[in-house]
């Protein structure tokens, strides 16, 4: 975000960016978001009288899949913000736009899933399993709809603002957030699918 | 006798456990006034001693009394940590986790629903029958199943308690929809009804009388009315009721239907 | 994004619109916030006075507005229960989230903060304008649910399943708290990122004024406690409307009817989210007033505040510990009774900051010269006011009495006296101190005071008799209190509340006019009217855009008040001393 209202030079700070530090207390309350859904299922899956085995319900070899697509997409946007510090905008172009292509395949791998269990009729109100499953990775892919967003939102400024001395500081942010998409699947894949 | 239960103070106490809970209702108070009204006394004295007066500069103290301004913090929290030692852990656990054997108390199952509170003795037997959702009916509200040999004498009521005295009743607590609550005034005794959940509560009824059970948990638009008369009798008369009550139920429950 | 770049000169001229509605300025957004929080505590409030009515006289058509409404809910101006529990609910939700805490933050946080850590602005100003955009809508879209079919929230302001989820019109309201929500978690981390990294030069941490910790210590809550709520509240937000069964476990029958749901789920569940959001709620709505009451003290008594360090200290571990007491709420809820001695014993270890802070500000007064000024009436009468409030928790966060209090009218009166006759008298002293600031004039002594007198008397007036209730056992959210008989004796003490409650808005009568004539008309303010040491006298009133004329330089603590030796009783902490 804005730099421009800085601090005076010798003023007291955390050290870190404003923009850096915006996005750090935004993962902050994103960590409480997602903790108290796993804690939710957690504690639903205890109280319940029966647990449906993650691997008999869901299509692990696609949630395998998936994984390795976002690992591979986390890999691409750090590269894209080395690309831009290193103030190579072709490369950062590139990879950048793997990225986006990566958290679409992922978004269309999920889609055929959802339309699985749709077609098998499942739906999230079948049953507790289906609630927590759905809900859990629906706003997961909203996360990486956002993120989508906010990807495509770089790559399009890139064309202009590439040289604004802000802008590695831009994609660090998208990438801290991007990272952050990414590790909240890589708990979600083994808790519904493995455990 | 109902009327004079109540007022502008506590009800009348009338559950072996209702003055241990009174106790310390009275000594939190007592000590809360007795804080209040020192603390008032000094407020008052530096309001008046240090209001503005012309040619009278504050006083800059320095901070030397950091230990004197934890003063009232340690008076605090010595008290509190007597009350959580001595009172409220004890008393907590005698009220909420220590219950009657099932064998020596009087059973009963008190299931709630918007907006009335069912109850279900086990009869003579001391045995429930089976409920099941699926019976659930207008004129069967708990699901009882009539066939089932331990129902056959069991008692159904609504809106009514019967309790005998001196003799602790173990109540399961159950809800068919939302959250309700238990509260009798006069036993000091509550407990949420969760839908979901047994929950057990137990009362030994120290008085005979005809109290108040009313619902404390928001639980609709008529929230208010869910209420239930609950009465206190002695034991033989508590067994004379339980036994001409069962029979009743069981010739003619069409016509127990109908005067609900 | 990087546009906004005002103090580096390069103006261009502002259009109406930029001005005053889509600013990024904090100090017109805090306006913005100040007035629209205003609004709604006075909806809030006028829920309240029919409710009052109800409560008074139970049965009787409301007069002059009853044949107003609509015959669902109050046929021939009798309210029906459905009414009253959407006018409990609404009053509950409107106070709490669009009432005190934009104003406590969103208003005083925005203004003041930036202005008392020397900043020309918020960390991040359209993030700040966002914020405001948000709440608004979502504060409109609440009131909208008013109008839309099914009508608003009728289970409460705490929504617990599975009421929630069965009761018509919970879905308006669930949306709009997660717009809340997000506009909370928005303001919280640019007050963060605003506290710690835009403080001018020499402000360290130890050199804050306590309003601005206050704020810091607020927006940590916010930050951490707020997301588990609106993740609860989608959640049940999905039992309504895409049928799932997160709060509803198997079984249920309602009116005699199955409920079609999966099932599964877990009513306590929903209970545990929304109290572990709702505790650390309270002190958001307190830790704030606290703040602006430490600030008014000390300038109203002349004299450094006691203990500013046992009173930071308190502070962040009020907050570190209102993380851990939220199942005190929930003692009967049939959780376990063994976790309600561990929640009784963090509960009572809460209670010691709270004290300290108390003593410190007490203890404050001792040896100062006190000025009586509106603001710091306002400021003392939060002492004794709040501290019954506090002392009022001891019985209801003792896991045995709180057997019998739980739920009754001892815990209206208990919560009211907090963030009634404490967080909002403390936001009344913050306003008479500082619209000078905002507006370069004073407000009127006069009607001050006359607002004063008549708020402090008729707020003990209405909540004091609900701990009389509350002891007789009066449970709470009744329509009709006389349907239980051992309500009877004490009904006519609901007669004396709502008396004073009916009162309590003739005498904001003065305020509301006093403020807007003041606004205009009212004396003009010199630059620093309290003679106080904080930076945010330090500027203009109202101060420019971009605030400082030159970024202040900080050379001590903030309350340097009758230091011996100094030419005036104030030295201000961007002053140099003259060597």
């Amino acid at each position: 975000m804005s730099t421009a209202v800085a601090a005076h030079p010798d003023a007291p700070t955390s050290g870190v960016t404003n923009a850096k530090l915006g996005i750090w207390l935004f993962l902050a309350s994103e960590v409480m978001l997602f903790g108290t859904l796993f804690t939710t299922y957690l504690v639903l899956r205890m109280g319940a009288a029966s647990w449906p085995r993650g691997w008999d319900v869901l299509n692990v070899p696609m949630g395998m899949v998936n994984t390795f697509v976002l690992i591979t997409s986390s890999v691409t946007i750090l590269l894209a913000y080395v690309k831009a510090s290193e103030k190579n905008k072709s490369g950062f172009q590139l990879y950048m736009g793997l990225t986006i292509l990566l958290s679409f395949a992922f978004l269309v791998i999920k889609g055929f899933e959802y339309g699985a269990h749709f077609a098998h009729g499942e739906f999230p109100s079948t049953s507790i399993f289906n609630a927590v499953y759905f809900t859990m990775t629906g706003l997961h892919g909203f996360h990486v709809i956002c993120g989508i967003i906010v990807n495509s939102g770089l790559l399009y400024l890139s064309g202009e603002d590439f040289e604004h001395p802000l802008f590695a500081g831009r994609v660090e942010g998208a990438g801290l957030y991007w990272h952050f998409v990414d590790i909240v699947w890589i708990f979600l894949f083994p808790a519904l699918y493995l455990l | 006798m109902n009327g004079n239960n109540y007022g502008w103070g506590l009800p009348v106490a009338a559950s072996s456990y209702a003055h241990d809970i009174d106790f310390g209702i009275i000594l939190i108070h007592v000590a809360m006034v007795a804080i209040f009204v020192l603390w008032g006394i000094f407020f008052t004295y530096l309001l008046l001693k240090y209001r503005r007066r012309d040619g009278v500069p504050a006083e800059r103290e320095h901070e030397h009394g950091a230990l004197k301004s934890l003063a009232p913090d340690i008076v605090v929290m010595v008290f509190e940590i007597g009350l959580i030692v001595f009172y409220a852990i004890p008393s907590w656990s005698k009220i909420k986790m220590n219950f009657p054997q099932p064998g020596e108390a009087n059973q009963v199952d008190i299931i709630a629903e918007q907006f009335a509170w069912n109850i279900h003795y086990p009869g003579a037997d001391g045995k429930f029958g089976r409920r099941d959702p699926k019976l659930v009916h207008f004129s069967n509200p708990i699901g009882l199943d009539r066939d089932d040999k331990d129902a056959q004498d069991d008692v159904v009521l609504a809106n009514e308690i019967h309790m005998p005295l001196g003799k602790p009743t173990l109540i399961r607590l159950s809800s068919k929809d939302v959250i309700h609550s238990f509260f009798i005034p006069e036993f000091r005794i509550k407990q949420d009804a969760m839908p979901g959940m047994v929950i057990p509560v137990w009362v030994t009824p120290t008085a005979v009388g005809k109290y108040e059970l009313s619902c404390a948990q928001l639980c609709g638009f008529a929230h208010s009315f869910m209420r239930a008369d609950v009465i206190v009798d002695t034991p033989e008369d508590f067994d004379a009721w339980l036994k001409s009550h069962a029979p009743v139920k069981q010739e003619a429950p069409t016509k127990a239907a109908e005067s609900w | 994004m990087n546009t906004h770049d005002e103090h580096h000169g390069g103006h261009h001229e502002l259009t109406f619109w930029e001005k005053y509605v889509f600013s990024v300025d904090h100090k017109v957004i805090g306006l913005q916030y100040l007035i629209t929080s205003f609004i709604f505590l006075l909806i809030g409030f006028s829920l309240m006075m029919l409710m009052r009515w109800q409560l008074a006289f139970p049965g009787h058509p409301i007069p002059l507005i009853g044949g107003l409404l609509s015959s669902s809910l109050a046929p021939n101006g009798v309210m029906t229960g459905e009414f009253y529990n959407q006018l409990g609910a609404m009053h509950g939700t409107i106070m709490v989230f669009l009432g005190i805490v934009p104003l406590a933050v969103g208003a005083f946080g925005n203004y003041i903060m930036p202005l008392q850590i020397g900043a020309p602005d918020m960390a991040f100003p359209r993030l700040n304008m966002m914020s405001y955009w948000l709440y608004l809508p979502g504060g409109l879209m609440m009131l909208s649910s008013f109008i839309m079919p099914g009508g608003p929230a009728q289970s409460g302001w705490t929504s617990y399943a599975p009421l929630a989820i069965i009761n018509p019109g919970q879905t308006v309201w669930l949306l709009s708290m997660v717009v809340i929500i997000t506009s909370s978690l928005l303001g919280a981390i640019n007050f963060l990122v605003t506290g710690l990294n835009m403080r001018a030069p020499g402000l360290s941490l130890d050199r804050l004024p306590i309003f601005v910790w206050a704020q810091l210590v607020t927006s940590v809550l916010l930050l951490l406690a707020f997301p588990p709520l609106e993740a609860a509240a989608v959640l049940q937000l999905a039992d309504r409307v895409m049928g799932t069964s997160f709060y509803l476990p198997s079984g249920l029958i309602i009116l005699g009817q199955p409920l079609k749901a999966s099932g599964g789920g877990q009513p306590l569940l929903w209970q545990h989210l929304f109290w572990f959001l709702a505790h650390p709620e309270v002190y958001v709505l307190v830790l704030p007033p606290m703040g602006i009451v430490s600030e008014i003290i000390a300038s109203g008594t002349r004299k450094p505040l006691h203990g500013y360090k046992t009173m930071v200290g308190s502070m962040i571990s009020l907050g570190i510990m209102s993380f851990i007491v939220w199942a005190h709420h929930m003692f009967l809820s049939g959780m376990s009774p063994m976790l309600g001695n561990f929640f009784l014993v963090t509960t009572m270890i809460i209670s010691v900051p709270s004290v300290a802070i108390l003593t410190c500000m007490i203890f404050s007064l001792k040896g100062g010269s006190i000025r009586f000024t509106v603001p710091m009436m306002f400021a003392l009468a939060f002492l004794p006011l709040f501290g019954i409030g506090g002392l009022t928790g001891l019985p209801l966060g003792l896991t045995t009495t709180d057997i019998y209090l739980h739920d009754t009218y001892y815990v209206i009166g208990h919560f009211h006296y907090v963030v009634v006759t404490g967080s909002i008298i403390a936001l009344f002293a913050g306003t008479y101190y500082w619209f000078p600031k905002w507006y370069g004039r004073k407000m009127d002594e006069t009607l001050g005071k006359i607002h004063f007198w008549g708020t402090v008397i008729c707020m003990n007036g209405i909540f004091f008799p609900m701990f009389i209730q509350g002891m007789a056992g009066q449970n709470r959210r009744y329509f009709d209190p006389t349907a239980a008989h051992h309500n009877i004796p004490t009904q006519p003490l609901h007669i004396v509340s709502s008396v004073f409650a009916w009162l309590l808005f003739l005498f904001q009568l003065p305020f509301i006019y006093n403020f807007f004539k003041s606004m205009w008309h009212g004396e003009i303010s010199e630059e620093n009217p309290w003679q106080a040491t904080t930076l945010e006298w330090a500027c203009p009133s109202p101060p420019p855009h971009g605030n400082f004329a030159k970024t202040p330089r900080v050379y001590r603590g903030p309350y340097e008040y009758s230091l011996p030796g100094h030419k005036t009783d104030w030295f201000p902490q961007n002053e140099e001393a003259k060597a």
